[in-house]
């Protein structure tokens, strides 16, 4: 029984460590989904966003500097989102715009050197030492859960998958329901053909950027709050990617699903295979996961199948 | 006499000698002249290569996206120039382009895609509600199919979507380009039916470019033929349908007495005179 309770306590925390590697990869599909183009700066969206939140809170930032005063967090979140929503603006404006008529490799070549930019310019701005940042998610263990099914589980993680399920419903939404997010999915699917219908490429590209950021800014705080707002977290990007492979770079819900399948594999295969080879398996399980599935099942779970007709 | 008619009538869009250039360098279009009157059905002919598309995509401004530009010359749409609008702009005044090969967007279902038709209107939902009816009126197949995914669709049926889809727009005019390429020649008939029935009783304007000449003819009432970037010919659908030069080049049918080469190069003179 004790034994497996504790199966039970690993594939719960794979699952929350899924929901953290989701919410990185959510960003990433919905750019690609819209242009076709895998943004490498996604990670680094995610720091800059919690690096601008915690300067909004804090009272060693420019905020607090030049205001005087630092900003409530139900004020500081609405903030930052508009922050990425210019930032997104911006990055229109200044890269993307002058990059349309180009090869998609030329574009995500673009974001990569967006991502280094970008991280400049938070080092500049912000400093690279860690930042605690605190946004009120209680911390610790749940206390009920611990005391009626014994489990250990942490509530940072607990407020993720339930963040994590409210974004992906209001996208799925907004995706499905709404006339721009009919467009965005038309602007997937065929570039030449929604400009001939009369959808403008610039504003599509902001809207879907804006809300990639603000994605990007969920990340952010989920992450920042867990391990503290630092450099590494443009890493996670890189979880992403075999995360995106499982799912189907163009499905959010398989961005979800990868993202558990991955947590929960990484964290079972570690605790269960790990001992066997000497351990450490978390840090490449994901990776030999995806390569499996490139073989196999290159579209991913919930790729979108490439349509072609006889 | 189609000169008079020509004139007569206020023209609705109006291209003026424009000259196109693909990536700074290749010229495409060497001053081509057209005109659409209110109401009609306009046929732009010519051979592969000829420059149909591009007058086409000159008028839409979808040619940015292919590093076209258009380098001399004037647009004008309701006597207003609209070269320098967007895409979106000009969809809004009521021009769309119907692009070659259909370009439905295949991973939305038929009804999506004739919904982001209605993308730049803003008169309202139960507005966008009447005319999608309007649609599956003039297309009972889509209705049919309006839940399968247009990938899946044929060739027909996606043309069908192209056209509905821009109907949606509720557009003055239609640019259509090659409806009829890839189709069985039935279906070809169905489409020019309801371009038809459209111009007539919807008072939809089209300019349409289209390989198809034989076909075309009958169903437009006016035609200009392309040749390597230039109008080498115009008149009256009929009138074009009946002439020799055009019978013989375009349409494949010649007579017994122009068996000869000799013989052609009546056209040959006429067409440098006409360019």
């Amino acid at each position: 029984m004790a034994f497996d309770l504790f199966l039970l306590e690993v594939v719960i925390s794979g699952l929350m460590t899924g929901v953290m590697y989701a919410l990185v990869a959510l960003g990433f599909v919905l750019i690609f989904k819209a242009s076709g183009v895998f943004n490498f700066a996604q990670g680094v969206l995610a720091l800059f966003a919690a690096l601008a939140l915690y300067d909004f809170l804090a009272e060693d930032g420019w905020f607090f500097a030049v205001f005087g005063f630092t900003l409530p967090v139900w004020l500081a979140i609405p903030a930052t989102a508009l922050i990425m929503i210019l930032l997104a603006w911006v990055i229109e404006r200044a890269v993307l715009r002058f990059l349309v008529k180009q090869e998609e490799i030329i574009l995500f070549m673009a974001t990569i050197g967006l991502a280094f930019v970008l991280e400049g310019l938070g080092d500049l701005l912000f400093g690279s030492d860690v930042k605690p940042l605190d946004i009120g998610i209680p911390q610790g263990a749940s206390d009920w859960l611990l005391d009626n099914f014994n489990l250990y589980v942490e509530k940072l993680e607990i407020v993720a998958a339930a963040t994590a399920a409210v974004l992906v419903t209001a996208l799925a939404i907004f995706f499905q329901k709404t006339r721009v997010g009919r467009a965005l999915r038309a602007v997937a699917d065929d570039h030449q053909a929604a400009l001939s219908v009369g959808i403008s490429l610039d504003k599509i590209w902001v809207i879907v950027w804006s809300v990639s950021g603000i994605v990007a800014l969920v990340a952010g705080i989920m992450w920042g709050s867990k391990s503290g707002v630092q450099f590494s977290l443009s890493l996670i990007a890189l979880k992403a990617l075999p995360v995106l492979i499982l799912g189907g770079f163009t499905s959010v819900p398989g961005a979800i699903v990868g993202g558990l399948i991955i947590g929960v594999g990484e964290k079972v295969a570690e605790v269960y295979v790990g001992p066997l080879v000497g351990g450490a398996i978390e840090n490449w399980f994901a990776y030999v996961l995806a390569l499996g599935f490139l073989l196999f099942r290159p579209q991913g779970l919930f790729g979108e199948r490439i349509i072609e007709r006889v | 006499m189609s000169a008079v008619i020509q004139s007569e009538r206020e023209a609705l869009l109006s291209v003026n000698n424009i000259e196109v250039i693909y990536d700074h360098v290749i010229l495409v279009l060497k001053g081509v002249s057209l005109e659409v009157m209110k109401g009609g059905v306009v046929a732009l002919l010519g051979a592969n290569g000829a420059g149909k598309s591009t007058t086409l995509k000159a008028i839409s401004n979808l040619l940015g996206a292919e590093r076209g530009d258009v380098t001399k010359g004037s647009i004008t749409f309701q006597g207003e120039d609209v070269q320098s609008l967007s895409p979106n702009e000009l969809v809004r005044r009521g021009v769309i382009q119907v692009m070659e090969g259909r370009h439905c967007f295949e991973h939305l279902t038929v009804e999506e895609n004739l919904l982001t038709g209605a993308y730049t209107r803003t008169d309202g939902r139960s507005r966008v509600a009447e005319d999608l009816d309007l649609v599956y009126q003039y297309f009972p197949r889509l209705k049919e199919r309006r839940t399968s995914q247009a990938g899946y669709t044929s060739g027909g049926e996606q043309q069908m979507v192209a056209v509905g889809r821009a109907l949606m727009a509720r557009p003055a005019v239609i640019l259509l380009d090659e409806p009829s390429m890839g189709l069985a020649p039935q279906l070809v008939e169905e489409i020019f039916e309801i371009v038809k029935r459209l111009n007539e009783d919807e008072g939809v304007t089209f300019l349409l470019a289209e390989q198809n000449t034989m076909m075309a003819l009958r169903y437009a009432n006016y035609g200009y033929i392309l040749e390597n970037g230039r109008v080498v010919m115009d008149g009256e659908a009929s009138v074009l349908a009946e002439n020799e030069d055009v019978k013989e080049f375009y349409l494949g049918v010649s007579g017994d007495d122009r068996r000869s080469f000799r013989n052609v190069k009546a056209y040959r003179r006429r067409k440098r005179w006409l360019s």
